[in-house]
């Protein structure tokens, strides 16, 4: 119900059609009490943006980013931003999953759980991750131990960072789509003989795909742009644990300049994320 | 009529107290200007100009948390009424804070580098006074498993070392130290701030950093110095400032004289710094 609900007021923006009307009613009336901090809000968040663009070095833009330290870090952050992703698909689907479709006790209590590195410092997360799979961490001594594995100051180690940090995001965006997805498609399935392994693979996953994917853009973009958990838990060392926040950071020391440009650079991929989730979004309602 | 006679019981209570802290007071620094030379000085001034009182912000180089937060206390007893915050930091990002308009009153880096930022951009009400000189060392897990004794040491492939940054002063000496002895040292991170990469060593993370004498010092027994020659070539000089934003210059000063008399002195020779 409420799916097509959505596509019919995405369709009608879209179209512009029955809903301009309405719209343009609806202006004549806003209170000034609320149009005026609205406005500060909008200018608040947009300010920022404009000063990067106007402070750009736009002359030696293209040297700066053509150098090697910029590549080499753009390339990392890709690379991890992605496989942080990845490693959310496979274990946070099976998980938003479990919270959405099955009753156990305490549910309500992991479900928390689950979301709290969405609200906990990154920084904390770091220091967490280093007591838990650090080379003397609790889980961490055994990994050094029995299979030689140390993550930290490890490229897989900023991949786990980010992906600690990232997860939370797809497994409550995929976790609101199972529970609005109708389960009497499962129900139907499991009448006609299919075992709930492949109800899942076959009706609920194709089901459920637009949230997915849309959990995905948006934990890949916070896996991107991921600072504090990486460089406590990872360290930093350019080419194997830099990606762009930190090369950002520790370039506003001594090179604002390539700071600045780094921004733009993180910018451009946050729009072009921005982009394909909306694309994303329409074409799901 | 209770209430009256409450009320001024509590006026007396505070009377009271406040005569017993002016008492304190009065005695404290009498007691002050009687001993030492340079120390009479920085009370000398809180007793004759009025009263001192008020918030200073100090922008301090990681390595100094530990002495300059004695020396807080210290100050703060000697001149109640005053509070003094601190921002621990690598010096780098601090002078980037203070050129970019944070509201610091003084300003303590770990080298002159990282001071030259601030006074380029004439951010600085008082020239930089060296205060304090600092070395680096070794810091190695308890025990010195790996048998560190030399810089060289640091190089052998399988040791986890952390550096510092090379923005960043420690870094920079480190590097200073590496090139002198032609030494090339792949690190396992270059971490933003001395006391982080200290820390990846408190934690066993790595086998060793190269952080400042003072450091190695502050985290007792959970790291072990290890001293080498060449750090006799990278010795960092600290200066301090006066900011030109300061919004209570008075008490900043009257800081940064605490900072060197010879009772501030003697609280960060104890860290393990070296006299300017």
């Amino acid at each position: 119900m409420t799916s097509t609900d959505k596509s019919d007021a995405a369709a009608d923006t879209l179209q512009g059609g029955p809903r301009r009307g309405r719209v343009r009613s609806g202006r004549r009336g806003v209170p000034l009490p609320l149009l005026v901090p609205a406005l500060i809000g909008l200018a608040f968040l947009l300010l920022p943006l404009v000063a990067l663009l106007v402070r750009a070095p736009w002359s030696t833009l293209p040297e700066q980013l053509t150098s090697t330290e910029v590549w080499q870090a753009l390339r990392l952050s890709l690379v991890c931003a992605t496989a942080a992703t990845a490693v959310s698909l496979v274990i946070g689907v099976p998980l938003a999953w479990l919270l959405a479709r099955t009753d156990f006790p305490g549910r309500g209590f992991v479900r928390a759980l689950v979301t709290l590195p969405l609200v906990l410092p990154p920084v904390v997360g770091g220091v967490a991750l280093l007591f838990a799979l650090g080379r003397n961490g609790v889980v961490g001594q055994w990994l050094d131990s029995w299979f030689g594995i140390t993550l930290p100051f490890t490229t897989a180690g900023v991949v786990v960072a980010e992906s600690f940090v990232a997860m939370p995001f797809l497994v409550i965006s995929v976790e609101g789509t199972l529970r609005a997805a109708d389960p009497r498609y499962e129900e139907a399935a499991a009448t006609l003989g299919a075992s709930r392994f492949t109800a899942f693979r076959r009706v609920t996953l194709p089901l459920i795909a637009p949230g997915i994917a849309a959990g995905a853009v948006l934990a890949w973009a916070r896996a991107l742009g991921e600072f504090g958990a990486t460089i406590t838990f990872a360290g930093n060392f350019p080419g194997r644990t830099q990606t762009m926040p930190l090369a950002v950071y520790l370039a506003l020391q001594n090179n604002p300049e390539a700071a600045i440009a780094l921004s733009l650079v993180l910018l451009a991929v946050s729009i072009a994320v921005l982009a394909g989730l909306r694309d994303r979004w329409m074409t799901a309602s | 009529m209770t209430r009256s006679a409450r009320r001024t019981r509590r006026t007396l209570q505070v009377a009271g107290a406040g005569a017993a802290a002016l008492l304190a007071l009065s005695a404290c620094s009498s007691s002050d200007s009687d001993s030492g030379s340079t120390k009479s000085d920085s009370s000398a001034s809180a007793s004759s100009s009025p009263k001192l009182s008020g918030n200073v912000t100090v922008f301090a180089a990681a390595s100094l948390q530990e002495s300059f937060t004695t020396l807080q206390k210290e100050f703060e007893k000697q001149h109640p009424g005053t509070t003094v915050t601190f921002s621990f930091g690598g010096s780098d990002s601090l002078a980037a804070g203070i050129t970019g308009g944070a509201p610091a009153d003084v300003f303590a880096s770990a080298s002159p580098k990282t001071m030259k930022i601030v006074t380029d951009k004439k951010d600085n009400a008082t020239e930089p006074v060296t205060f304090v000189r600092n070395q680096l060392e070794i810091a190695t897990l308890p025990g010195n498993p790996d048998k560190v004794s030399s810089l060289k040491d640091l190089t052998k492939s399988g040791l986890k070392v952390v550096l510092c940054d090379k923005t960043v002063p420690c870094g920079a000496a480190a590097q200073k130290a590496l090139d002198a002895s032609k030494l090339k040292l792949t690190p396992a991170s270059y971490e933003e701030d001395v006391k982080s990469a200290l820390n990846k060593v408190v934690l066993k993370e790595a086998d060793a950093a190269v952080v400042y004498r003072t450091d190695v010092k502050a985290a007792g027994n959970k790291v072990e110095g290890v001293d080498f020659p060449e750090s006799a070539d990278a010795i960092n000089d600290y200066p301090i400032a006066l900011l030109k934003n300061s919004k209570n210059p008075e008490v900043a000063k009257a800081f940064i004289a605490l900072v060197q008399s010879a009772e501030g002195q003697k609280v960060l020779s104890e860290a393990g710094f070296l006299k300017p």
